[in-house]
């Protein structure tokens, strides 16, 4: 398998993994300044030392504040408050705040599956107290719109699995389908046929996945 | 001889005696443990229907949300039974004494269990990865009529070889050839297969096989098995679920250490079978070897369906003998961790 520089199954190598997440955190920090940045979390895994020969690890994105917006606007249908607002003088933290005026605490993993070969989410939510979050609560925080996805759609869906590496009960996003529409907006977005940068691979993902659960990525990051 | 293999495989069991944890227990005296025979390829959560009925007179009023914990450890339930055994004891116990709660479920530390329902979805959802591993797509699975997929989940639930192997064969799992049968076939048209990585009775050259691994490792040699201390907690347990990608070379065999050396590779390296290769290591005996096979971890046993294997075996043969029902090969390791 090549850890080339194109994907044109709509499938990453672990290699590819580490390249495109790279790039899609310093892309996000870049580009989407009001939230925090993604970190890497190598997997050295304390009873094994895994060798660094091929650097494996995960995307981390903790402690994102949630609150839903108490003007709920219909077009206003996202968790990113700030982001095309260039009025916004003084600094917004990532707050809405949410129907019981409770604060809740979200983390996102992006992690690798060598099974499927694609990037899978995983999130939870929690209370100050560190109680986790039901998905109905969590549904609750999503925007309307994640949420009649996540009905509608076959290929969205969400279980409650153990995450792969930190013996903890997480939702995850099911991956299945997911190199069929990477092809597809690998045919959109590129005119030579079916290829995708590996360095882009990630950010096309997010555009997708991140409005499930109600994370917009600037359009700047696309390019 | 395969099918003698997997006939144990399906009815190997491990006697279970199972308490009841004391805080649940609201008669007096305090119930006597209930003795079961668990299949090793089932799941705990199946086995409610027969712990139940001993204990049901002494517990307090409320709904039950059942888990089990061996010595303080709550015990995942989505494992299958014989790789929580051969995990978790060193030193096989027979009984193996369970512990089973009926109220307050750790659901900060084990994902719900809605009893058969939930260990049907798990293994369902297993047996998609491990096609999709295997044949590159799940749509076999996906494609298999309701009524198939419910028997052949009774067929795995009632331990009914016979009733999985008819319904099986509608997965259209790719096989691996048997590295013995493959000396008898080379003049056989299949095996003259060039670029085409499948063949039309769907024998795969270059192959992925479902592998999920469980690493104990250790810092220090044991001259027991029985003396290395028992798991606190699952963080002290690597678990890898990653598919192994099968090679094949001419000329070469390809073995189960192979397989575990390339989900591990940093334990690659230990040589140490005849006492030819040590006296050959021990002429090496330069500063740098030496440094070299300190660093190195060593593989101390590897455990598949209770049988403590040797490591030179054939990778083919262990995985289309030993393999679970969903296609997954559960591998429990214990390693010794490499001197740094």
């Amino acid at each position: 398998m090549n850890s080339g520089r194109e994907v044109s199954d709509g499938r990453l190598t672990v290699e590819g993994f580490s390249v495109a997440a790279r790039a899609f955190a310093d892309k996000w920090k870049i580009h989407n300044q009001s939230f925090p940045p993604w970190s890497w979390v190598p997997l050295i895994n304390r009873t094994l030392h895994l060798s660094n020969q091929q650097e494996e690890g995960y995307l981390s994105l903790e402690e994102i504040l949630i609150l839903s917006s108490l003007e709920e606007s219909p077009e206003d249908e996202s968790l990113n408050v700030a982001t095309d607002c260039l009025e916004k003088e003084e600094s917004v933290d990532h707050t809405i705040l949410n129907q019981e005026n409770e604060a809740h605490y979200y983390d996102f993993h992006i992690v690798y599956s060598s099974s499927y070969k694609v990037p899978v989410l995983y999130f939870r939510g929690y209370c100050s107290g560190g109680q986790p979050l039901s998905l109905d609560v969590i549904k609750k925080d999503l925007p309307s719109c994640s949420v009649s996805l996540l009905h509608e759609s076959k290929w969205t869906f969400i279980t409650q699995e153990e995450h792969p590496y930190l013996n903890r009960p997480w939702f995850k996003l099911h991956p299945c389908g997911t190199e069929d529409w990477i092809k597809l907006l690998s045919q959109s977005s590129i005119s030579t046929g079916c290829q995708m940068p590996v360095d882009l691979y990630l950010v096309s993902w997010f555009s997708v996945v991140g409005q499930v659960v109600g994370l917009r990525i600037p359009l700047e990051m696309l390019n | 001889m395969a099918n003698e293999a997997v006939k144990y495989v399906w009815e190997g069991a491990i006697p279970l005696q199972i308490h009841l944890h004391k805080s649940d227990v609201a008669s007096h005296p305090s119930p006597p443990p209930a003795l079961v025979l668990a299949p090793r390829i089932g799941y705990l959560p199946l086995l409610i229907p027969h712990i139940k009925p001993y204990f049901k007179d002494s517990l307090p009023p409320g709904e039950d949300s059942i888990w089990f914990d061996y010595k303080g450890v709550p015990l995942k339930w989505y494992i299958p039974t014989g790789v929580l055994f051969d995990l978790l004891c060193a030193e096989p116990e027979r009984p193996w004494n369970l512990t089973v709660h009926f109220r307050g479920y750790p659901s900060n530390i084990l994902i719900p269990c809605e009893g058969e329902d939930s260990v049907k979805w798990n293994f369902v959802n297993s047996l998609k990865e491990a096609q999709y591993i295997i044949n590159g797509n799940c749509k076999n699975v996906m494609n298999m009529s309701q009524s198939d997929q419910e028997d052949l989940w009774t067929s795995v639930m009632n331990g009914d070889l016979d009733a999985y192997t008819k319904l099986s064969p509608k997965l259209k799992m790719a096989t691996i050839e048997d590295e013995f049968s493959r000396k008898a076939s080379l003049s056989s048209p299949q095996s003259r297969q060039g670029a085409t990585e499948m063949d039309v009775a769907g024998q795969i050259k270059t192959a992925r096989v479902p592998v999920r691994l469980y690493v104990r490792s250790i810092n220090q040699d044991f001259e027991n098995i029985e003396d290395v201390p028992g798991i606190d907690t699952w963080d002290d347990i690597s678990y890898l679920n990653r598919p192994v990608e099968f090679l094949r070379e001419e000329g070469k065999c390809f073995t189960l250490r192979n397989a575990i050396e390339s989900l591990l590779p940093e334990f690659i390296g230990d040589r140490a079978q005849t006492s030819g290769e040590e006296r050959s290591r021990d002429d090496d005996n330069t500063e740098e070897a030496d440094g070299l096979l300190r660093e190195m971890g060593e593989i101390k046993l590897a455990r598949i369906q209770g049988i403590e294997m040797k490591l030179e075996i054939p990778f083919s043969w262990v995985v289309n003998n030993l393999m679970n029902p969903e296609f997954y090969l559960h591998i429990s390791v214990l390693v010794k961790a490499p001197q740094r």
